[in-house]
């Protein structure tokens, strides 16, 4: 492991309960914890309120006036794009798993503060540095952490390539070899993309670029970062910038990173390969199970299977970084979002005794699941 | 000194022992030294018979003597390590016999430096081939030959020829980059080992015909070595390794070890080369193929999504363009987009895309008539030896009263969804044959006017055909798409892209999918005059 300790705080070993993980299931784009602001945080904090209110009204007009008035009124290019921009996207996941914000709004929100990064004006003659390629893994449609990361580092003198959002590993690794990029910045929100994520982080390690890694995906303190054999991980852009700058060091030579000893048990292969027939077994055993079901309409029947297929993946992603937390902090953030929308948490339980039944095999899965109805049960 | 004359066999055990070609010193039981050899003698000058051990011999040496232990003690007379075993020889004295382990140091020294030479070999080939860019490789070379065989080193690449990439890696293990424009031939043998073949053997040069080479403040440089780099049949550069120190050769296994890493780095330089020199071809030739970036267009907002099947792919066989169509006195100017879809997957089907944007592009004179465009594009099609048919469907967007009209023309291709305000979705009336099979084709035109705030989503069958859902087994369908764009009433162009497209492919998850190709037309929102001029510092 070339994980240097200092990015990841003593006490915060894997198995220790985390905070209700970030925002995860469907598509919250805001980091898991409000960014801690910079020097000029309180006049950034007046601004994000008033760039909130155009961003909410739909109003990408006033949203860009708003952008560069601040600048005008003397704040700092880092502070609106983190303290005013990121602000405004945080509380946009906030909005959102309240229930106050439907998810088409959502959408635009984040376009109009994608808008809003685009139009901030570049840093003159910054102190040059080296070169860095930013990207999202494969599957992760939240661009707007990585888009500011990347204008952050120009800010500092960096110059980016930013490849954007869903980047499989092969398109990742093919401009490292023609860029020469001498670092990867990796950003994933969700923890059912660790798999993928790891997959990019040692495709990276292999072409010879050390890989810092960033998001809610990574949990709480980074653990998953370190499971994964991420080089350094930070938890938001000023943060990642400074790390940055102290130098990461290059993986040792090109061996790809150590394999996860726990999934020589076979369980995360045994339940990915199968998910979908997991899926469908638990879903036909909730018909016979709950009677109500029979008068669900279409939509409804395909909201329970994309719960229960949400299920499944967050068993998988805690079974590959064998994290119980991981679980179990997913479960209780989907009870609380149910509760947000009027839906019993305790409608979660049935799905998870079917699976358990089907997954009598596998020690570290039912282990899991177990935990997990606790997690729910605190909540009902 | 004389002995008690007890025993005659104690007597010729004792001169036995002094025989030994080793130092040997007779020890009495009070612990002073009773006789020793001459090779003793030599070692410590100071004893003569009588003097307590104590006094002449090592701390160790005299302890290991008084302690009479069976095992061997080690330690250090001089510089130079012993091994001293003890044995009674009667009387109550004691041999100390002396070996010293210089006959082994010369092993154990050559095992190191295998170790270390095996160590920087290994390290060598993961660094060396992890990387495929140039720049990076000579970096990786220079950092791995200025910390094992040299103080500094410099690794040349042939570049064209005048101008040379140089990468340096100082003392202290600083790297830089810089090109020379220096002539090579300046450096004796300089020339040679650029040129690759036929190889050159290594040479030590005199410091001062290299001055260029060298890096800033280097004067201590006293023996500089030229180290051709073979590459895989291709020339891969020069290495060149600085010493401060005056020894201008390498020992034997010094040699090998460096002429190996010669040939690996050379190889990993000539194999980052080519893939460069390759990696550029394909760029320039992929740039026509790539989907089109859109710029600003005017009056009305466009935004697109393309994913090809494969994730090593960037391009496949679904296609859009946008251009701009010059206005004359019967039609206004406007946009005219195109969207498609070739059968077939992959680069292949790529090529015949970049065929069918060209001829599009050759026919925007007539994008006034749709019919006559898609006639034309059809019979050059048909005329080509390409067995592939194709769907397209064409918009024209022209700014008019009331938002945006849109002349939309399918040849086969699925009908454009527009997105009303009020979350409506509605299908354009356009159908017409597909292209590249029959001689003659028909379409149908439908005309719309999409109000402010409305979208126009031209999309390809990737989309709505995309299988998978919570269960594997579903087609994401048209259904799911007019649900999804009802939600994305009133919404900007870029939303609605992105919206359907992230639905789409989490709809297929990690499973097989066809490319998947859209792009939308939006009309723009007018501001509201209040939005206009806002009176922010009011609202704060």
């Amino acid at each position: 492991m070339t994980v240097p300790p200092s990015d990841f705080p003593p006490g915060d070993e894997p198995g220790q309960p985390p905070e209700p993980s970030g925002p995860v299931l469907f598509t919250p784009g805001a980091p898991a914890g409000p960014v801690p602001p910079g020097p000029q945080g309180e006049l950034a904090a007046e601004w994000a309120g008033r760039l909130w209110r155009a961003v909410e009204a739909g109003d990408e007009y006033v949203a860009l006036k708003t952008v560069r008035d601040a600048l005008d009124a003397g704040l700092e290019p880092e502070s609106v794009l983190l303290d005013v921009i990121g602000a405004v996207q945080h509380r946009v996941g906030v909005e959102w798993a309240a229930d106050r914000m439907s998810v088409a709004a959502e959408h635009a929100a984040t376009a109009i503060s994608d808008r809003a990064v685009a139009a901030l004006p570049p840093q003159e003659n910054p102190e040059p540095r080296g070169r860095v390629t930013v990207a999202c893994v494969d599957g992760e449609w939240h661009a707007l952490p990585a888009r500011l990361l990347t204008e952050v580092l120009r800010l500092r003198g960096w110059q980016v390539d930013y490849l954007g959002a869903q980047v499989p590993s092969s398109h990742l690794v093919s401009p490292l070899h023609r860029t020469g990029s001498e670092t990867v910045a990796l950003s994933s929100s969700l923890p059912t993309r660790l798999p993928t994520a790891h997959a990019a982080i040692t495709a990276c390690q292999a072409a010879g670029a050390p890989v810092m890694v960033g998001g809610a995906a990574f949990g709480p303190g980074g653990r998953y970062a370190r499971v994964l054999g991420a080089q350094a991980w930070a938890p938001d852009a000023r943060a990642a910038a400074d790390r940055l700058a102290e130098g990461i060091p290059l993986p040792a030579g090109g061996r790809p990173a150590g394999e996860l000893p726990h999934l020589r048990d076979q369980e995360y292969t045994m339940v990915k390969r199968s998910s979908r027939e997991l899926v469908r077994a638990t879903f036909s055993g909730l018909e016979k199970r709950c009677p109500a079901m029979a008068d669900y309409s279409e939509a409804q029947r395909e909201r329970t299977a994309e719960d229960l297929a949400h299920i499944v993946d967050f068993l998988g992603a805690a079974l590959y970084v064998d994290d119980v937390g991981l679980f179990t902090g997913f479960l209780g953030w989907t009870s609380d979002i149910l509760a947000a929308r009027g839906v019993p948490p305790a409608s979660l339980l049935p799905g998870l005794d079917l699976l358990d039944e089907q997954l009598r095999d596998f020690p570290r899965t039912r282990n899991l699941l177990a935990r997990g109805r606790e997690a729910v049960e605190e909540r009902c | 000194m004389q002995y008690p004359a007890r025993s005659r066999q104690d007597a010729s055990v004792r001169a036995l022992a002094l025989a030994a070609p080793y130092p040997v010193l007779l020890m009495h039981a009070d612990g002073t030294v009773a006789e020793y050899n001459a090779p003793a003698e030599a070692l410590f000058p100071r004893v003569v018979p009588g003097s307590p051990a104590s006094d002449v011999l090592p701390v160790w040496l005299a302890e290991a003597a008084a302690a009479e232990s069976d095992g061997a003690v080690h330690g250090r007379i001089g510089q130079r390590p012993y091994t001293v075993r003890t044995a009674p020889v009667g009387d109550g004295s004691t041999a100390l016999w002396l070996v010293g382990e210089s006959e082994d140091r010369p092993a154990a020294d050559e095992l190191a430096r295998e170790r270390r030479h095996t160590r920087f070999l290994v390290e060598a080939s993961e660094a060396l081939f992890s990387t495929l860019n140039p720049g990076r490789c000579m970096e990786v070379a220079a950092q791995l030959a200025a910390r094992y065989l040299a103080d500094a080193a410099v690794v040349i690449s042939p570049g064209d020829g005048r101008r040379l990439p140089v990468a340096m890696c100082d003392a202290a293990g600083r790297v830089t980059r810089r090109t020379e424009t220096a002539v090579p031939e300046q450096v004796p043998g300089l020339a040679e080992a650029l040129r690759g073949f036929p190889p050159v053997p290594f040479r030590w040069i005199d410091p001062e015909l290299a001055d260029w080479l060298l890096p800033e403040g280097a004067d201590g440089v006293k023996a500089v070595a030229l180290v051709p780099l073979p590459g895989q049949g291709v020339p891969a550069g020069a290495l060149v390794l600085l010493r401060a120190t005056g020894e201008a050769e390498f020992s034997e296994g010094e040699e090998e070890t460096a002429a190996l890493f010669a040939q690996w780095a050379g190889a990993a330089m000539s194999a980052a080369r080519l893939y460069a020199e390759q990696a550029s071809i394909t760029d320039v030739l992929m740039r026509e193929l790539l989907p089109p970036v859109l710029g600003e267009a005017d009056g009305l907002e466009l935004a697109s999504r393309y994913r090809p099947a494969g994730d090593s792919e960037r391009v496949g066989g679904d296609f859009y363009d946008v251009h701009h169509t010059v206005g004359s006195e019967a039609v206004p100017g406007g946009t005219l987009v195109a969207l498609g879809d070739v059968c077939g997957k992959g680069l292949e089907a790529a090529v015949l895309t970049g065929k069918i944007r060209n001829t599009l592009g050759a026919l925007l004179p007539l994008a006034a008539d749709h019919q006559r465009m898609l006639t034309m594009l059809n019979q050059a099609l048909t005329g080509t030896h390409h067995s592939r048919f194709a769907t397209l469907v064409l918009a024209s967007a022209e700014p008019a009263e009331g938002g945006l009209r849109l002349r939309l023309t399918s040849a086969g291709h699925l009908a454009p969804l527009l997105v009303r305000r009020d979350g409506t979705v509605e299908e354009a009336r356009t159908r017409g044959t597909l292209m590249g099979v029959l001689p003659q084709i028909e379409s149908e035109t439908d005309e719309v006017l999409l109000a402010p705030g409305e979208t126009c989503l031209l999309y390809t069958d990737g989309i709505t055909e995309a299988k998978g859902g919570p269960m594997g087994d579903s087609r994401f369908g048209e259904e799911r798409l007019r649900r999804a764009l009802a939600e994305c009433a009133g919404l900007p162009a870029e939303v609605v892209v992105e919206r359907v497209h992230m639905l789409a492919a989490e709809w297929v998850g990690e499973d097989e999918h066809d490319d998947m190709a859209l792009i939308a037309l939006t009309a723009p929102r007018r501001p509201e005059p209040a939005a206009a001029s806002p009176d922010l510092e009011g609202d704060a």
